[in-house]
């Protein structure tokens, strides 16, 4: 029955796309163009790739508010070797970032995992932290665009088939990889239960710590993907900008796409169509001559509604099996 | 129904009450005293690392940028002890701010602009409250949400220029002295010292503690637990305006961008005073000292001419440290 | 009757000691195969804590288990279950977003981590088990859905499927309805056949007369027999449970009850209970009774606002009420001890003093601001009135033992000088000495003048108490008995529901 309702949602995310590219492209007919399906195709893949791994944090009822600095933090390293070390291939600056990005994420799950401690405070912390170091790397230089290698910036601009750039192929094989993984895996599943049920799953067999940090890491290396992803896209990395505001960005789309705030809830699908609904939105506002500044506004009022319909649709759950019989 | 064995108690009780704690314990282990303990440390500390430190008119001017973060971090403590958590006070510094300036601009009386400030810092507490009171929202996230909200409303009402031209006797409040001691501070410590008085000595203020320890068992104590809760934001959201008036008046305009950052700030000094971030634990005492810790830390390093960014290394390291230290020193206590 | 030859398990000299202090002593006891055997006690026996120690959840702090002859150590409940030892605790531990299927997956074997999830197996494999229990059950539906009856059919159904040699059910039937009862029984008695060994703790002689092979009676912390439950009567085993007769506590008979101070009719909140309607005279205590998920705390929780009625209404002394949160009832003169103190009663962190004056803010703040010599003086009141033991008024409550937090929470109540008192499961948890000193209190306080409601799942505390019993089952009042003729048998025939009779 729940299951019933769950793919209600996701049924419900796609009407509120199409609606709003219905009313949108009613509103102004340029909407409906293929140049604005490739603008809302490069502005999706980063949010995309952190949600993958906000979201496997949020299903195991933690949070990282410090995804957003990690992806900085990557950057700039990676940005840096690029300008320091031009033989560098490519491919090292993003195996670099992987492993940064990573490792940041291992921090956090060991602060929570060893000391107990809330992972919203934790990530709060280093939210701060990560960013302190990104300007202490970087001697709060940016990594200006000649550096970034035209094969790295050629993601975003060519495309191996149907005019879909690089950058998009690899967003959507990391949200397939994410959904082999929670869907249909072991370790994937018992993320789930530990959101679930986090007294019970010690219990069941289920190693707490190291599911806990296995969420972090991936968060942080994925944090980290998004970060060399950003060089590529945007062609320059800088230490006040990059990044900031990422991981507020990516909640909101998690939890409109169904993710529950408690944990062991939520799809991949159901977080891709919200990615994508917040995405076509941010680009809808400035075709309807919205300003930019209401950004933010809609971003907020988006978290707060999608936090609402969760809590009204499991209240009328409950209250639907009270009235079934105790 | 089940009644919950704890692993650490006895299945069926066979003695009587454990022995209490000596009353020296109780009163120097506690996390206020590792508070003094680093305030007492870092200034040690800074006035070695320069011969310029050490002097009060310096730390006192210097201070008067944080007395805004610190006004609002004392209200937030009484809403964390109580069990919840409001990360939206520094956008709500700006947008009441902004809501100031927009008003003044418009050519109305300036008193009609503060009224408008203050209002509108009631209103956005009254939305956290009911978000979190009448909908049942974890505070956290709501407040994640609105702290985007209310900034994005600064920024729709401020764009991306500087709002000024406030009348004299209105800006410069922190080259107010009084006593030598400039009158933001001089507000801080009052407030201080009030919210200190209600927490530790009236009715409420104990309620406040009761709620954070067991909201259910303060519900069936007859306490009025939405009421004062929702009082609380409130009072968050009225304070942020106060501090978002304060911080206009000391950079005689405003922007959209005011205050970015603070709410690490002002979650840092209630996390360095020792108050528990579960709820139940804290005080005014510790979170007054962390205010001066911070104080001291920052205008040390700024005095050693230690990079501003550096300083966001140093705050991350101290909230990690400082929760992982109050959660030791609560969990040492009970046993 | 099937007992197969040697013990598989031996348990020698097994002691448990929390805190220095032992609250189970050398218990000798040995299991059989193919037997269900019974641990019965009252509440904080050593049963409960016997039977954890056999599942892993707490270690033997003296004493040895054998399984098969061979000494074990059992470090953990994983450890626990892989030597075939399984527990179902009284609320199943179950994952509530995950379906019925993965529930009974999960945690079962060594399989590798990235090993791919076979959808379609899993839920044949786990469709098949629950057939196998004759339990019809949709197992791609998620766990949340489900009642606890059958959340208990999937736990028992992952013990069977993990091979489990001996599961440890404790207080089973407390939840269920007597169909459901019935079908469990039938589950217990076929894993008997198959050789299995079954553990059944429970306070329900007629059960265990029904299910179980053996019995075994613990009492404060130590075992006082052992023996085949044919050879048993209820008399010798209560005996053995309480140590003396019978309860030997009458109330004074109150001479006339005053006038009615708590009128309820047509009480109604839907899924808790439908259509309550009864009355509590001044100096009466009225107990209510039956089993548990009947409703009762849902009605008490009803009249003192805590979870506010959808229909019906509430009279106080004769004056209408509205009470739509527990400080409306409170200015009615209205108190309620809950029955989970740990949870809904205790500020366990905060002073004894502070827990006591906790319902009286104005007595001890009479202009504001908390005078602490008042307080301590209301906090000594009710040390010395209810002899509460302890060590200092400002030490934290939770260091104080079951029994003298209870006090505290009651003197707390007394504070407001109640006109009507509601008490949930008051002895719970209690020493069996304290629990006489509450029946006095009780007594006393009826004597005074209040009207006592008087909720208890010790059928012979709360007959020994009450000038009237009320019943409830799944969630009506089904009888309103006076004194004399409240036995035994007539409330518990009213508290099992209707059309569905015990097998």
């Amino acid at each position: 029955m729940i299951g019933a309702l769950l793919r209600g949602r996701e049924a419900g995310l796609v009407v509120m796309i199409l609606l709003v590219v219905a009313v949108v492209g009613g509103l102004a007919p340029r909407f409906l163009d293929w140049e604005t399906l490739r603008i809302v195709a490069l502005a999706v893949p980063l949010v995309l790739i952190g949600a993958m791994g906000q979201m496997m944090v949020l299903v195991a009822r933690h949070v990282d508010l410090s995804q957003g600095s990690i992806l900085a933090f990557s950057s700039i390293v990676a940005g840096m070797m690029f300008r320091d070390l031009p033989e560098l291939p490519v491919v090292a600056g993003v195996a670099v970032a992987i492993l940064l990005g990573a490792a940041l994420g291992l921090v956090n799950g060991l602060l929570v995992v060893l000391f107990r401690l809330p992972s919203i405070i934790v990530t709060l912390g280093t939210l701060s932290l990560y960013r302190g170091l990104v300007f202490l790397v970087s001697d709060a230089r940016q990594v200006d665009p000649q550096f970034i290698p035209r094969g790295l910036i050629s993601m975003s601009q060519t495309s191996p088939v149907l005019g879909i750039p690089w950058i998009v192929i690899v967003a959507a094989a990391v949200a397939l990889a994410t959904w082999a993984f929670l869907g249909h895996s072991r370790l994937g599943r018992q993320i789930y239960a530990l959101g679930s049920n986090p007294v019970a799953a010690p219990l069941r067999g289920i190693n707490v710590v190291r599911v806990t940090l296995l969420v972090f890491t991936l968060s942080g290396a994925l944090a980290g993907v998004a970060g060399i992803l950003y060089a590529s896209r945007f062609g320059y990395v800088n230490p006040g900008i990059t990044g900031l505001g990422f991981e507020f960005a990516v909640i909101a789309a998690v939890v409109v796409g169904g993710v529950s705030i408690n944990g062991g809830s939520g799809t991949v699908l159901g977080t891709v169509l919200g990615v994508l609904l917040l995405g076509t939105v941010s680009v809808a506002l400035p075709i309807l001559g919205v300003s930019a500044f209401w950004q933010d506004v809609f971003n907020g009022a988006v978290i707060i509604l999608a936090l609402l319909v969760d809590r009204g649709l499991r209240e009328g759950g409950a209250r639907a099996l009270r009235r079934a019989g105790a | 129904m089940s009644v919950a064995e704890r692993p650490d108690g006895p299945a069926g009780p066979r003695r009587e009450a454990a022995r209490a704690r000596p009353g020296w314990q109780v009163a120097l282990v506690r996390p206020e005293a590792m508070t003094l303990l680093l305030l007492v440390g870092a200034f040690v500390v800074a006035s070695w690392l320069s011969p310029f430190f050490a002097d009060a008119t310096f730390i006192l001017s210097s201070a008067t940028f944080y007395t805004e973060f610190a006004i609002v971090a004392l209200v937030l403590t009484l809403l964390i002890i109580a069990g919840e958590i409001d990360l939206s006070p520094a956008a709500g510094m700006a947008l009441a701010a902004c809501v100031f300036g927009a008003v003044a601009q418009a050519g109305l009386p300036i008193g009609l602009a503060i009224a408008a400030a203050l209002l509108a810092g009631a209103l956005m507490g009254l939305l956290n409250g009911v978000l979190v009171l009448v909908f049942g929202l974890p505070s956290i996230i709501v407040t994640i949400g609105t702290l985007t909200l209310f900034r994005g409303l600064a920024q729709v009402l401020a764009g991306d220029r500087s709002i000024g031209g406030f009348p004299g006797w209105f800006i410069g409040i922190d080259w107010r002295l009084w006593l030598g001691i400039p009158a933001p501070v001089v507000i801080f410590v009052v407030a201080a010292a009030l919210l200190a008085a209600f927490l530790g000595l009236t009715v409420t203020g104990r309620q406040i503690h009761q709620i954070g320890t067991s909201p259910e068992a303060a519900r069936h104590a007859g306490i009025r637990v939405r009421r004062i809760k929702m009082g609380l934001f409130v009072a968050m959201g009225v304070t942020a305006a106060l501090a978002g008036l304060l911080a206009a008046s000391r950079l005689a305009s405003v922007r959209y961008d005011l205050a970015t950052g603070g709410e690490l700030t002002m979650v840092l000094m209630v996390m360095l005073g020792g108050t528990s971030i579960f709820g139940g634990r804290g005080s005014i005492l510790g979170t007054f000292l962390a205010a001066w810790l911070l104080v001291i830390i920052a205008t040390g390093m700024t005095v050693a001419n230690v990079p501003v960014t550096s300083q966001l290394i140093v705050m991350g390291l101290l909230l990690i440290v400082s929760i992982i230290a109050t959660n030791v020193i609560y969990a040492r206590s009970q046993r | 009757m099937a007992q197969t030859g040697a013990a598989f398990v031996e348990a020698r000299g097994v002691s448990k000691a929390f805190a220095g202090v032992e609250v189970l002593s050398d218990v000798d006891l040995d299991l059989q195969g193919g037997e269900v055997h019974a641990l019965l006690g009252e509440n904080g026996a050593g049963k409960s804590t016997f039977a954890k120690i056999l599942a892993g959840v707490h270690r033997p702090t003296r004493g040895t288990i054998r399984l098969d002859g061979r000494a074990v150590d059992i470090a953990s409940p994983l450890a626990a279950q892989r030597l075939g030892i399984t527990l179902i605790h009284q609320e199943p531990l179950s994952f509530p977003d995950l379906s019925v299927a993965e529930n009974l997956v999960l945690g079962r074997g060594e399989e590798a981590p990235l090993g791919r999830v076979r959808w379609a197996d899993m839920e044949a494999g786990a469709r098949d088990l629950m057939g196998r229990l004759g339990v019809a059950l949709d197992v791609s539906a998620p766990m949340r859905g489900l009642s606890i009856a059958s959340q208990q059919m999937v736990e028992i159904a992952r013990a069977v499927a993990s091979d489990a040699r001996l599961i440890v059910m404790d207080e089973p039937t407390a939840p269920l309805t007597p169909a459901e009862v019935a079908t469990l029984f039938g589950i217990v008695r076929s894993l008997r056949e198959g050789g299995r060994t079954v553990v059944f703790i429970s306070h329900r002689l007629e059960e265990v007369r029904a299910l179980c092979d053996r019995a075994t009676v613990f009492r404060d912390g130590r075992l006082v027999g052992t023996g085949a439950v044919a050879d048993l009567s209820d008399a010798e085993i209560i005996r053995m449970m309480i140590g003396r007769p019978l309860a030997e506590f009458h109330k004074a008979h109150a001479a006339t009850p005053g006038a009615v101070a708590l009128d309820v009719e047509g009480l109604t909140r839907a899924g808790a209970f439908a259509d309550v309607s009864f009355q509590v005279r001044a100096g009466e205590v009225v107990g209510l009774a039956g089993l548990v998920g009947a409703g009762r705390t849902d009605v008490a929780r009803a009249i003192f606002g805590v979870a506010p009625a959808e229909g019906g209404t509430i009279r106080v002394h004769g004056e209408a009420a509205t009470i739509r949160d527990p400080s409306d009832a409170i200015r009615l003169g209205l108190a309620f001890v809950p029955e989970d103190r740990a949870a809904s009663g205790l500020f366990g962190a905060m002073s004894v003093q502070s827990n006591i004056t906790a319902a009286v803010p104005r007595r001890i703040a009479p202009r504001g601001l908390i005078r602490r010599g008042l307080e301590r003086a209301l906090a000594r009141q009710t040390v010395d009135r209810l002899r509460v033991r302890l060590a200092s008024l400002r030490q934290p409550v939770v260091e104080l033992s079951g029994g003298n937090q209870q006090k505290a929470i009651l003197g707390r109540w007394l504070h407001t000088d109640p006109r009507v008192l509601i008490l949930d499961e008051p002895t719970r948890g209690v020493d069996v000495g304290v629990k006489a000193e509450f029946y006095e209190m009780i007594a006393d306080l009826a004597r005074q003048g209040r009207a006592i409601l008087v909720i208890s799942s010790d059928l012979p505390e709360l007959l020994a108490l009450s000038d009237r019993v009320l019943v409830m089952a799944e969630g009506r009042l089904t009888a309103d008995l006076p004194r004399a003729e409240a036995t035994q048998e007539r409330v518990m025939r009213a508290a099992v529901p209707r059309g569905a009779r015990a097998a």
